[in-house]
């Protein structure tokens, strides 16, 4: 079952869908990947919760109708093998995709931060909530705390009490002038102004963040620094993210070059990896609509139509200056660091608190040490937030890319290079 | 609506559930028992955290990425 | 401690042997400096099983003191060593090497090394997970498994050991360069960072085997004992090409941790596909179950063989002062006790606990020119 694709898409958000749409009228044989059960990425997440708006709909249905684009959802990479091929799984089973050019549209996840109580059932990321709640998980007249950072928190508050929570507070670290400077720029941006205006919520309070989850077997209650002052509430679930970081690791094994914690890309979105292209949030964080220009920029360039991703150009700049104001709002106060107390874990998969991680100079020796980020997640969750708290650079990556079957593993060629 | 087993429980949901919100209708809520025995539950919805591991039909899956079926069997003791 | 001295014995490599042999000197009152370049060598890789190898005496008389010692210790192991006595089961596929399995059990038993033979149908109802049709197997009761890196941690925290992150660029009898241009001199100096000894002494004759392993989600309760076929020991001994052997050791985690490959004539750390693939197949051979089983993890690591498969563990021949703890390849971490000891004894000039004569360097380097 092993396959071919002249253009090999990994991700189906709105930059996936949006490279495959703009690089399927030349007539390419496309195959776009995505881990998730259906097209759309995060922010498109569809399901039994979710209210998909007209235009991711459309776009579903527009990769669908495509004869020369083939979408394989639930499906994840697990290693390169050999040049211009991928060792990828699904639920059933794995097999091998050779390809011309690659796009990676992989994405990014969210910034979580480790704080006394973060591992009782009950806490979640707060796009991980919105997640859930969009999969079907029932939050009916649940109370509900959303704290962290970014705008995200306001998108799943609207999600919760869509679908009946109670939001009992939304605590965004970042300080009030900081958010009001954002919000005085967004008149530059219309579409945006709007949607924040329909966002907004009187149970949100700037300069404020969790201290500490409370309970015993299950969430119980939050205890908030707001504004200088503890206060404390009781809750069923608490949504905490504090932003979002970008998916490099797939992009690094191919021998993408990073630009920060992003892939780099010049203005075709071209990596520093021949053939290899990235859009989208993987190059940095800037919301759908930068997604879906960048996504059709790469699309074009990687059929070779030049003019129509230059056309693309100036929208991009346009939806890189929200990226910019964004980015600089909501960027995280360095007290943020000090959450986790020793006792506090850091490493959810293997049970590694804070206090053993604290005194080790770099990433690979913690991990020794401690055998942090030796677990399923294979460091994403950890790292990002070592990263984040002492500056730790992960290491590279190495296959498997995410767990995989033995059996799929075993479809690797074992037979010795020459 | 599929119906599932969920830790020897039967349960009915809405097609398309995911079998991490699943977990919320039956049981603890939790999918997995951590290193040193505590409960765990979906953390990041969206197929990082592997907080989400259950057992499928035999198998070790992630919950949130995965769409409840007709007859599935989740263990998240196993 | 005389003057100019920075310790009374410099250790390179605080690796397993490393951290031994500085415990042990350290317990008898001596200064020790550790200095490691922090490149991670086969302690960080491996698996740190504990057994007893019977291929020639000298290689039994060695691991089967070791384990001694390691039994003796395990009370004073930390958690994080993750020490367990969960014994080796040796699988015989066919009745060639059931034969084999036979005559190690003769042999271990004479030498007094608990082990049971166990038959076809026993074997089935001790690892229910084991493929239908193997003939049976051998079960040496004393080995066990421990998380090498912890433990070689718990070693170097002793007493009148200090540790520094320094790389030696060169070494002269009993003192030694780092690359910084200092000299560091001591009594006597313990050369025992595996495959880059050659670095240091090139006429070593240590050549870096490379391994691949991989580690499994947790399963609890599918495996008790580790798993190794006895092809392994033809394998590992015998073959000049790459090859790869049934090795499957259950972890306390509940995780399986797979092995064993061996390549040689690479330094390249890079995770080869085609080997990973090829070791995973013949695991499941003897494991067919696992092939339903997820991987979380593959990587390398380089054991440092030596031609003969037994370690250098004395006085370097032609440099006085300087002493060898190297080329233990896949016994590393069984044999690090009964290398501590037996290099201590030499230090101290004392009857050794086990004769020292197979594992002197001088069968490669010839005869000590000094007295």
């Amino acid at each position: 079952m092993n396959e071919y694709a002249d253009l090999l898409i990994i991700g189906a958000g709105p930059a996936g869908m949006s490279a495959a749409l703009a690089a399927a009228s030349r007539g390419a044989r496309i195959i776009v990947l995505d881990d998730n059960p259906l097209p759309g990425g995060q922010i498109w997440r569809d399901g039994p919760q979710a209210s998909l708006p007209n235009q991711a709909r459309q776009m579903r249905e527009r990769l669908h109708a495509h004869s020369n684009i083939r979408h394989h959802g639930g499906t994840r990479v697990i290693a390169c093998c050999g040049p211009r091929q991928l060792l990828v799984e699904d639920a059933d089973h794995g097999w091998l995709i050779g390809y011309d050019k690659l796009i990676l549209c992989t994405g990014a996840r969210e910034l979580l931060l480790p704080f006394p109580g973060w591992t009782l059932p009950g806490v979640t990321g707060a796009g991980g909530l919105q997640a859930l709640i969009k999969g079907g998980l029932p939050v009916q007249d649940e109370r509900v705390v959303i704290a962290g950072s970014g705008p995200l928190l306001l998108a799943s508050a609207a999600t919760a009490k869509h679908n009946g929570a109670h939001v009992l507070r939304i605590a965004e670290q970042a300080s009030s002038m900081a958010v009001a400077g954002f919000a005085l720029q967004l008149p530059r941006w219309p579409g945006k102004l709007l949607q924040s205006i329909t966002l907004f919520d009187r149970h949100y309070r700037t300069g404020s963040h969790v201290v500490a989850a409370l309970g015993n077997e299950r969430l119980e209650g939050v205890r908030l620094r707001q504004q200088g002052k503890i206060v404390e509430l009781a809750c069923d679930r608490l949504a905490c993210g504090f932003g979002l970081i970008p998916n490099t690791q797939l992009g690094q094994a191919l021998g993408c070059a990073l630009d920060g914690t992003a892939l780099a890309v010049d203005a075709w979105q071209a990596t520093s990896q021949a053939d290899h292209y990235a859009a989208g949030e993987c190059t940095g964080f800037g919301g759908s609509e930068l997604a879906l220009v960048e996504g059709a920029i790469a699309g074009y360039a990687a059929v070779g139509d030049t003019a129509a991703a230059r056309q693309l150009w100036p929208r991009r700049t346009r939806w890189q200056g929200f990226a910019k104001a964004l980015n600089s709002a909501f960027s995280l106060n360095p007290h943020l660091k000090s959450l986790a107390q020793a006792d506090t874990l850091v490493c959810r998969c293997e049970d590694v608190p804070y206090a053993a991680l604290a005194g080790h100079t770099d990433w690979r020796a913690a991990k020794l040490a401690s055998r942090c980020g030796m677990g399923a997640c294979q460091g994403r969750v950890c790292g990002g937030a070592l990263q984040y708290l002492f500056d730790w650079q992960p290491s590279a990556p190495r296959p498997p890319f995410n767990p995989a079957r033995i059996e799929t593993l075993m479809c690797l060629d074992d037979t010795p290079p020459a | 609506m599929p119906d599932l087993i969920l830790d020897g429980r039967a349960l009915r949901v809405a097609e398309g559930t995911t079998v991490a919100a699943a977990l919320a209708l039956a049981g603890d809520g939790c999918s997995r028992t951590s290193v040193n025995g505590q409960r765990r539950a979906p953390l990041c919805g969206m197929g990082i955290c592997q907080e989400c591991r259950v057992t499928i039909d035999g198998r070790r899956r992630l919950a949130c990425q995965t769409l409840c079926q007709h007859g599935m069997q989740v263990q998240t003791r196993p | 401690m005389s003057q100019g001295l920075v310790a009374d014995v410099i250790v390179i490599g605080a690796g397993i042997i490393g951290a031994a042999c500085a415990q042990a000197l350290a317990r008898r009152g001596l200064r020790v400096l550790v200095l490691d370049a922090g490149l991670h060598g086969a302690t960080a890789a491996g698996m740190g099983h504990l057994l007893v190898l019977d291929d020639n005496p000298a290689e039994l008389a060695l691991s089967q003191y070791s384990l001694q010692r390691w039994r003796e210790q395990a009370p004073q192991l930390p958690e994080g060593c993750a020490y367990r006595n969960n014994g080796t089961l040796w699988l015989a596929a066919n009745a060639e090497e059931m034969a084999v399995a036979e005559s190690k059990y003769l042999n271990l038993q004479a030498q007094g090394v608990a082990c049971e033979l166990i038959t076809r149908n026993a074997l089935r109802s001790r690892e229910p997970e084991l493929r239908d049709g193997l003939e049976g197997g051998l079960l040496i009761n004393g080995d066990g498994i421990l998380y090498a890196p912890a433990t070689a941690d718990w070693m170097l925290d002793t007493p009148h050991i200090e540790q520094r992150r320094a790389r030696v660029s060169e070494v002269d009898g009993h003192r030694v360069r780092l690359d910084d241009g200092q000299w560091l001199n001591a009594e006597a100096v313990i050369l025992a960072n595996g495959i880059q000894a050659n670095e240091l002494c090139p006429e070593l004759p240590i050549e870096p085997k490379k391994g691949h392993l991989l580690i499994t989600d947790r399963y609890p309760g599918k495996v008790t004992h580790t798993l190794v076929e006895l092809g392994y020991v033809t394998s590992a001994h015998n073959a000049t090409g790459p090859s790869t052997a049934c090795n499957i050791q259950p972890r306390p985690t509940g995780q399986l941790f797979i092995g064993a490959s061996r390549q040689f004539g690479t330094l390249d750390p890079q995770v080869e596909g085609w080997m990973l693939a090829k070791m995973l197949k013949r695991a499941t051979e003897y494991m067919p179950g696992l092939a339903q089983l997820n991987g979380i993890r593959a990587w390398t690591g380089f054991r440092a063989a030596s031609p003969d498969g037994l370690p250098l563990v004395g006085q370097h021949p032609k440099r006085k002062g300087l002493w060898l703890a190297v080329g233990h390849e896949g016994l590393g971490v069984t044999t690090a006790p009964g290398t501590a000891d037996l290099l201590v004894a030499q230090l101290f000039n004392e009857t050794p606990p086990l004769a020292a004569q197979p594992y002197l360097p001088q069968r490669f380097l010839g005869e000590a020119v000094y007295a």
